[in-house]
C-alpha cells in the first residue's frame, strides 16, 4: 500500500515537472514579447531592453526554466500584463465563484446522468430507452454556448423565472451549473446505462431478486452501487471538462470566475493569465485522477492496488 | 458495403448520414444553392433603424447585424466546419495513430517515451490548450485546423495503443514471429490492418468533436476569423443581438449540434458494428 502510494505520487510529481516544462515551452515560443507589451508601444529601444533584462528574458532557455520552475514552487504564476497584478492573486480571487458553479455543475450532471442511465437501463430496447439515449447524444453534441444562450433566452428572457446572468445567490446560479453539468450529464447516462446493464446481468442480482426484495430495493441497495464505480475514475476528466466548460458558461452568464478571467484576458491577449490558469487546470486535473486511484480501491476491494 | 447497409438499417445513422449528405452538399455547391453572396451587406438587409430582419420570404432565415443573408452565411459556413472537421481530424488521427503504434508496437525507450509524452498532454484541458496555441499563432483557417489537432490527436493515441498492445499479444502474431515475418510485415500486414476499424469508429466520432471545439474557438473569437464564415463566429458576431434577434444565435447554433449530432451517431452505429466485443452490450 505505502509502495503503490509513494510510486503514484512520484508519478504525479514527474507530470507535473512535465507540465511546466509545456507551459513554459509554450510561453518561450511565444512571438508577442512580452516586455514590448508591458513598455507599451511608445517606448525606446533602450527602455524596452531594460525590461527585457530586469525580467531575465536576455537569459539562455535552461536558467529561465529553473527560475519559472523556482518562481512556481512558491505560488508565483507571474504578473498579468495589462493589470499589472499578480496572476495568482487574481486567480485567487476568482476561484470561490468557479468552485461554487463547479459544485452546481456536479449536482446537475450526477443527478440528471445517473437517474437518466439508470431509468435507461430498467427500460432497456424500449421506446423509454431510445428516447433518452437520443437526448444524452443531443447532450454531448451541444456546444455549452448555444446550450446556455437558450436557457437564458427561454428561462430568463421569455419567462424571466431566472436572472440574466451575473452572480448572486440561488437563482443565479441554476442556468449556469444546469449548462455546464449537461455535457458531462450526456456522458454520464451512457456509462451509468451500460454499466448497469452490466451489474444487472451478475448472478447476485438474481439472487437479490430471488429472495423476494423489492424491485426498487435490488436497484438502489444492489445495483446502483456497483454500477457506480466506474463514475468514480471520471473524476480527472470531469474536472478538464469543467475547466474548459467554465471559460465559455462564465462568459455566457458574465460569472465572475476564472474562466471569465480567461475570456477577458483572450480578449486583451494577456497571456500570463491564460497560461497561469491552464497551469492551475493542470495541476488541478493531475491531483483530480491522483485522488480518483487512491479512492477506487477503497470502495472496491477487487481493485488490486499495482 | 456490408458495414454500409448495416449502417442504413439503423434508424438513427441513417438520420446521421442524411444530415452529413445535406451539410456536404451545401458545401460543395455554395455558390449554387446560397442566394447571395455571403459577404454582401445588402441594401435591404437591414430595417430602417438598422436593425437585422427576422426571417421572412426573400431572406428566409433572416439577415445578420451587417445585413448580410444569413441563409447565405450558414451554407459557406458548412464549408469552414467540413474543411476543419475533415483537415484537422484527419491530421490527428494520422498523429495519433502514428504515436499509438509505434509506443504500442516497436516499444523501447522511444515507445515509453512517446507514452509518457501522451500522458503529459492528457494533463492539459483541450480547450485551454487551444487557447493558448490559438494566441500564440495568428489564426487563420488552416491555423486553427492545426491547433485543434495537436490538441486532439491525445485521445486517438491513448486508444489506439491499448488496441495495438492487445493485438501484438495475439497468437497469430506470437505464429508470424515464429515463421520468421520481419517486423515491417507484420507491423503493415497483420497490425495495421486490424487498427482499421478503430480508426474509422474514432476518425468519426472525432470530427464531432472537432466541430464543436472549432466552435467553441471561434466563438471566443479566436477561431476562424470574420468575414469567412464559420458557424461558431456567425454566433460570436451577433452573440449582442440574441433577446431581439434570436434566430441569428439559434438557426446557427442548431445547424452545429445536427452535425455533431450526426457525426456522433454514425460513429456510435460503426462502433456498433466493428468492434465485436461490443457486440450484445446495447
Amino acid at each position: 500500500m505505502t509502495a503503490y502510494l509513494l510510486r503514484r505520487l512520484a508519478q504525479a510529481v514527474l507530470i507535473l515537472l512535465g507540465v511546466s516544462l509545456v507551459t513554459f515551452v509554450l510561453l518561450y515560443l511565444l512571438p508577442a514579447d512580452p516586455a514590448r507589451q508591458i513598455a507599451g508601444r511608445s517606448a525606446s529601444p533602450e527602455v524596452v531592453a531594460n525590461i527585457r533584462a530586469q525580467l531575465g528574458l536576455d537569459q539562455p532557455f535552461h536558467v529561465q526554466y529553473l527560475r519559472y520552475l523556482g518562481a512556481l514552487a512558491q505560488g508565483d504564476l507571474g504578473r498579468s500584463y495589462q493589470q499589472k497584478t499578480e496572476v495568482a492573486a487574481l486567480i485567487l480571487s476568482r476561484l470561490p465563484a468557479s468552485l461554487v458553479l463547479m459544485v452546481g455543475a456536479i449536482v446537475c450532471e450526477l443527478a440528471l446522468g445517473l437517474t437518466m442511465g439508470v431509468a435507461a437501463a430498467l427500460r432497456r430496447g424500449r421506446t423509454a430507452d431510445h428516447a433518452l439515449m437520443l437526448t444524452s447524444f443531443v447532450g454531448v453534441s451541444a456546444p455549452q454556448f448555444v446550450v446556455g444562450m437558450l436557457l437564458l433566452y427561454v428561462f430568463a428572457w421569455q419567462l424571466a423565472w431566472f436572472p440574466l446572468g451575473g452572480y448572486g445567490g440561488f437563482s443565479h446560479l441554476v442556468l449556469p451549473s444546469l449548462t455546464l453539468g449537461l455535457l458531462g450529464a450526456g456522458w454520464y447516462s451512457r456509462m451509468m446505462r451500460s454499466a448497469m446493464l452490466d451489474v444487472l446481468r451478475q448472478d447476485y442480482m438474481r439472487t437479490a431478486r430471488a429472495k423476494g426484495l423489492s424491485a426498487w430495493r435490488v436497484v438502489l441497495a444492489h445495483a446502483l452501487p456497483n454500477a457506480l464505480l466506474p463514475i468514480i475514475a471520471m473524476i480527472g476528466i470531469d474536472i478538464g471538462l469543467f475547466m474548459s466548460g467554465i471559460v465559455v458558461v462564465e462568459s455566457v452568464f458574465g460569472w465572475p470566475g476564472i474562466g471569465q478571467l480567461t475570456w477577458q484576458a483572450i480578449q486583451r491577449v494577456d497571456i500570463p493569465i491564460i497560461m497561469g490558469v491552464t497551469l492551475v487546470s493542470a495541476v488541478a486535473i493531475v491531483l483530480g485522477n491522483l485522488l480518483a486511484d487512491l479512492i477506487a480501491p477503497f470502495i472496491d476491494p477487487r481493485i488490486k492496488l499495482r | 458495403m456490408a458495414i454500409l447497409r448495416q449502417l442504413l438499417r439503423r434508424k438513427l445513422a441513417l438520420f446521421g448520414l442524411l444530415v452529413i449528405l445535406v451539410v456536404v452538399a451545401a458545401a460543395l455547391f455554395a455558390p449554387w444553392i446560397a442566394p447571395f453572396s455571403p459577404d454582401d451587406q445588402l441594401f435591404d438587409g437591414l430595417t430602417i433603424e438598422g436593425a437585422p430582419l427576422p426571417p421572412d420570404g426573400k431572406f428566409w432565415m433572416g439577415t445578420d447585424l451587417l445585413g448580410r443573408d444569413m441563409f447565405s452565411r450558414l451554407v459557406y459556413g458548412a464549408r469552414t466546419s467540413l474543411i476543419i472537421g475533415v483537415v484537422a481530424n484527419g491530421a490527428a488521427v494520422l498523429i495519433g495513430t502514428f504515436f499509438g503504434v509505434v509506443a504500442g508496437f516497436v516499444g523501447g525507450w522511444l515507445g515509453a517515451a512517446m507514452m509518457r509524452f501522451t500522458d503529459l498532454m492528457m494533463a492539459f484541458p483541450a480547450l485551454l490548450l487551444a487557447i493558448v496555441l490559438a494566441a500564440i499563432f495568428r489564426p487563420s483557417l488552416w491555423i486553427v485546423a492545426l491547433v485543434i489537432a495537436m490538441v486532439n490527436w491525445v485521445q486517438i493515441a491513448r486508444i489506439i495503443y491499448t488496441e495495438t498492445r492487445s493485438i501484438a499479444e495475439r497468437d497469430f502474431i506470437e505464429a508470424e514471429w515464429g515463421l520468421g515475418a520481419s517486423r515491417g510485415r507484420i507491423l503493415l500486414r497483420h497490425v495495421l490492418p486490424h487498427l482499421l476499424s478503430t480508426t474509422i469508429v474514432w476518425g468519426t466520432l472525432g470530427i464531432a468533436t472537432t466541430v464543436l471545439l472549432e466552435a467553441t474557438l471561434s466563438f471566443l473569437g479566436i477561431g476562424v476569423q470574420p468575414p469567412t464564415p464559420s458557424w461558431g463566429n456567425i454566433i460570436f458576431e451577433n452573440q449582442t443581438y440574441f433577446s431581439s434577434a434570436p434566430w441569428l444565435v439559434f438557426i446557427p447554433g442548431a445547424a452545429i449540434i445536427l452535425l455533431a449530432l450526426a457525426f456522433n451517431l454514425v460513429g456510435d452505429a460503426l462502433r456498433d458494428i466493428l468492434d465485436p466485443t461490443q457486440k450484445g452490450r446495447h
